[in-house]
């Protein structure tokens, strides 16, 4: 494949920021001093911090640099599995970067907040109708806040019925901080296995939920992109011990307008506002994971809650004496909320089919590659699909060296290693924003690979050698570790 | 729709290929019982010129500057931020990346990350910061979990100096625990009391604020002594107003073990609470045990200078359960925001726009005092104070509220016992003009 999206390029090395400028130098304009310099207690100021000094075209030149080394949704596909690298809409931008949202404070009296409070009403409601759910708090900073929000609540739930529970039920396909997340809450992770249709066995969880069992954290659709078939019979199993269902909706990109999650059993569920709706990853944050439930388990939601009064006002309530509290020192992540509401207003309806797409991009994917890749899971699969290395072993080549190729060929590469059920996986999630030509593009990479993992084994084991660096020593980094310059 | 690419030709190919006649057939696995949304009860989509106008609309309701004077801080605070550093946050190629799993092609995220955890390590004279956590409050109540793990202790004392909002999230997060959080008085100068800390024998760690919650600038080094005092006692730092640190004495020159707070006040919006910067640093001792992503810097296997992720094996995705936290999307955009920030303004910079930020607050805080109004504590101060206002401080303020001046913060709310006793906030961004207005309306 000579024809390649990735490509060499002129790039720039940059050295760290204290490694230039010059003492006396600013990036800063001062502002104007009106007032005179009062007195100070010399014993408290200190040196101030060793921060070098630039210009703006250093900073300016520095970031500008810092920036062409990083694959990014803007500059091509990211086909992240679990992480829905959809294409981030630039309105979006431009909505959170109004003046009267970005200047904002926290703590303005309701009746000078009114746009902000409105925009977060609708977005509860929006979210409850798109999920199926009756009410929403849009506090949790990320999806593993969201988790935690969700653990605290089955925990308020089971010491209001005065029988604390001690342990909760982790399938194996799911997302990766569901234990961490439990155990804050005090809960000891009880594992289960999927069967061997890559999805929840009811009979291996009716095995394992007790009286003692909190309820159980389901990634469904699960991170082998197979829907949970049996999430009802499940729900009812737990249910019917007492337990609570609790759904990490990371991966709901594949469902909207499709399941109810309510009616599927579920009783609180948490979105990733950074995956399904569209807002951009940052590079690692800030995210939003909004938490909902059904009206069983409203008491419980984070305060303060936005509400409408009867007199048409927007307002926090505070009064729910059940609440687990507070997640977050004001309203959550409000400039990301601002993005994915521009996001459902955008796109109305579509969103239906923006999942029937994400679902058709993966499945013709999964259905080209599948004669290459060994597929451990041979089922229709929803956003996402899960090949493994096995077919390349023989040929000594791992899922790492595929993954660090298809830098090559101009891909981000896809979600590695993960889920752990799968040895070696190789979890592609498309998206629906990639169109049919950029996803063939991708097929022809992955078989060029396969093919060269055949024939010219070096130019995996290799790879990559077109990036800003190459393969990275990361045992000497974890060993003696260097964390600051 | 301008997002999905797909044209129908496309789709009747792709449909073909696996095998589906139509795009429900795709959803076959699914059983019946869970596909009861008939379909999505959602407002018609706008064109994006219809969403202009009605964010533009939302947005409008909002009292902000210029026309609106708040003089509002509690932990979330009003600077100048360079076009430049605007403009340069808006890349695409930061915006849009996902964590840097894959390092090769993350060298930008990653140099920008670790440069940031330097920047943090100088401005608060600690050794090791990570790569952000949500916010200040959650970054107080990690911190204060590490203390525990750190310590194998069971109970943490915190100020009642401060922010009352974090206060509530780290009850929150040590609700379902058996771990105890006990709160220690501020005294008469607005300062934590330390004669009232009480036996640290049981104690993990020792929270402070500086500024506090009141502004009120803590003598740290009287803390340290006194946390200290017991060999296994953390001393925590935390703040809302980093800003004071080109100015004071850093939390790490009074030996603070773990120094944790809100970075929003380094050049992230207030964006009404949120995204901000969750800022966590520690001695390099507790490293091991500390929450949230760290960066390292290694070489590739050309010997070039590179950085990675590192030290994830406290970290969710490999230790599960045993993690030191759950948190794994964090703030990463904000903490490049804040470096971007800290790099405009340099050392000197930072120090002189720490230095205007005092004297203004002082300048108000002065004027205050001259119109006859009550200074609530005697301490030193940055950025904010507390201000007892005449009787009938609610028809003031309300009065004010209507002349699209908001006077502080009531903190009757948050502490009782402090009637007609208010929180303001001046920086950077207030004229001398704006002041004198504030004063002359406050006292009339």
């Amino acid at each position: 494949m000579n024809d390649t999206v990735g490509t060499n390029g002129l790039i720039f090395n940059e050295p760290l920021l204290w490694e230039k400028g010059a003492p006396g130098r600013t990036g800063f304009s001062m502002p104007r001093r009106d007032v005179e310099p009062a007195a100070l207690d010399e014993t408290l100021a200190g040196d101030g911090p060793d921060f070098p000094d630039l210009s703006e075209v250093d900073v300016v030149r520095h970031y500008v640099r810092l920036s062409q080394w990083n694959f990014s949704v803007d500059s091509g596909m990211y086909p992240l599995g679990s992480c829905t690298m959809k294409y981030n809409p630039k309105t979006n931008e431009r909505q959170a970067s109004l003046p009267g949202f970005t200047g904002a404070h926290p703590l303005l009296p309701e009746e000078l907040a009114q746009g902000a409070l409105q925009l977060m009403f609708e977005l509860q409601e929006y979210l409850a109708r798109i999920t199926g759910m009756d009410a929403v708090s849009l506090q949790p900073a990320a999806g593993a806040h969201g988790e935690l929000t969700g653990m605290l609540i089955l925990h308020a739930h089971h010491a209001k019925q005065g029988r604390p529970r001690s342990k909760i039920l982790i399938p194996d396909t799911a997302h990766g901080t569901n234990p961490a997340s439990a155990s804050l809450c005090g809960f000891h992770s009880v594992a289960i296995r999927s069967n061997e249709k890559g999805v929840l066995d009811p009979a291996v969880v009716a095995e394992a939920m007790d009286e003692d069992t909190a309820g159980i954290m389901v990634t469904n659709p699960n991170t082998l992109g197979l829907f949970e078939e049996n999430i009802r019979e499940v729900a009812e199993i737990v249910h019917g011990k007492g337990g609570l269902v609790y759904a990490d909706g990371a991966n709901m990109n594949a469902v909207m307008g499709v399941v109810n999650m309510a009616d599927s059993g579920v009783d609180v569920l948490h979105l990733n506002l950074h995956k399904t709706f569209s807002t951009p990853h940052g590079g690692g944050g800030p995210g939003a994971g909004p938490v909902c439930v059904t009206r069983e388990l409203e008491p419980y939601l984070p305060i303060p809650r936005v509400a409408l009064g009867e007199d048409g006002r927007y307002r926090f309530s505070e009064d729910h004496p059940d609440s687990v509290g507070k997640m977050h020192a004001f309203h959550g992540n409000f400039g990301i909320l601002v993005r994915a509401y521009s996001y459902i207003r955008s796109m109305g309806g579509h969103l239906k089919k923006a999942s029937q797409l994400a679902v058709l991009n993966a499945n013709y994917i999964k259905e080209k590659l599948k004669g290459t890749y060994h597929l451990p899971y041979d089922r229709p699969c929803m956003h996402e699909c899960v090949f493994t290395d096995k077919n390349q072993q023989a040929h000594k080549i791992s899922t790492l060296d595929i993954a660090k190729r298809l830098m090559e060929y101009g891909f981000h590469p896809p979600t590695i290693y993960f889920p752990l059920v799968v040895h070696g996986a190789i979890m592609i999630e498309p998206t629906e924003t990639e169109c049919k030509a950029d996803v063939d593009r991708f097929v022809e990479a992955m078989k060029a690979i396969a093919e060269e993992a055949r024939t010219q084994p070096d130019l995996l084991t290799e790879a990559p050698r077109i990036p800003k660096v190459r393969r990275l020593d990361e045992v000497t980094a974890a060993r003696k570790p260097c964390l600051s310059g | 729709m301008r997002y999905l690419p797909h044209t129908e030709q496309e789709i009747a190919e792709m449909l073909q290929a696996v095998g589906a006649e139509h795009l429900n057939d795709l959803f076959s696995t699914i059983p019946d019982s869970c596909c009861t949304l008939q379909q999505l009860d959602l407002p018609d989509p706008l064109t994006e010129w219809e969403l202009n106008e009605h964010m533009s609309g939302l947005a409008a309701s909002m009292a902000v500057a210029p026309e609106a004077k708040v003089f509002l801080g509690a932990g979330s605070y009003d600077h100048y931020t360079p076009a430049a550093a605007v403009q340069l946050l808006s890349r695409g190629e930061f915006v849009t990346a996902y964590t840097p799993y894959q390092p090769e092609v993350s060298q930008g995220t990653l140099q920008a990350i670790y440069e940031y955890q330097t920047l943090v390590t100088r401005l608060l004279g600690m050794d090791v910061a990570n790569a952000s956590m949500y916010d200040g409050a959650s970054a107080l109540a990690e911190a204060l979990l590490m203390a525990v793990r750190v310590t194998r202790r069971k109970k943490v004392a915190v100020s009642e100096a401060v922010h009352p909002l974090y206060r509530r999230v780290v009850n929150t997060y040590f609700h379902p625990t058996e771990f105890e959080v006990v709160e220690v008085p501020y005294g008469k100068d607005g300062r934590t009391d330390l004669s009232r800390i009480g036996s640290l024998e049981e104690m993990a760690a020792v929270a402070v604020q500086s500024p506090n919650f009141f502004g009120c600038i803590e003598d740290l080094q009287a803390v340290s002594e006194r946390v200290h005092t017991d060999a296994k006692t953390l001393f925590i730092v935390g703040f809302t107003e980093p800003l004071a640190y080109g100015l004071l004495k850093s939390p790490g020159g009074h030996g603070a073990d773990i120094a944790c707070g809100e970075g929003q006040s380094l050049g992230i919006p207030r964006s009404f609470g949120g995204p901000g910067l969750g800022m966590f640093a520690a001695k390099m001792t507790y490293v091991r045990q500390m929450p949230g992503r760290l960066i390292g810097q290694t070489m590739d296997k050309d010997g070039r200078r590179a950085f990675v992720l590192t030290l994830a094996t406290r970290e969710q995705h490999i230790r599960r359960e045993k993690a030191t936290s759950n948190i794994c999307s964090n703030q990463g955009l904000c903490a490049t925001a804040s470096a971007i920030y800290m790099a405009s303004l340099g050392g000197t910079g930072i120090r002189g726009l720490a230095r205007l930020n005092y004297d203004k607050a002082e300048y108000l805080k002065t004027a205050f005092h001259d119109a006859g109004l009550a200074v609530a504590f005697g301490s030193p101060t940055f950025n904010e104070f507390v201000i007892r206002f005449p009787e009938g401080s609610e028809q003031t303020y309300r009065r004010l509220l209507e002349k699209n001046i908001v006077a502080g913060l009531p903190l009757v709310r948050y502490y009782p016992n402090l009637k007609d006793h208010y929180l303001l906030c001046v920086t950077e961004t207030a004229s001398k003009e704006d002041m004198d207005t504030l004063v002359r309306e406050v006292a009339s």
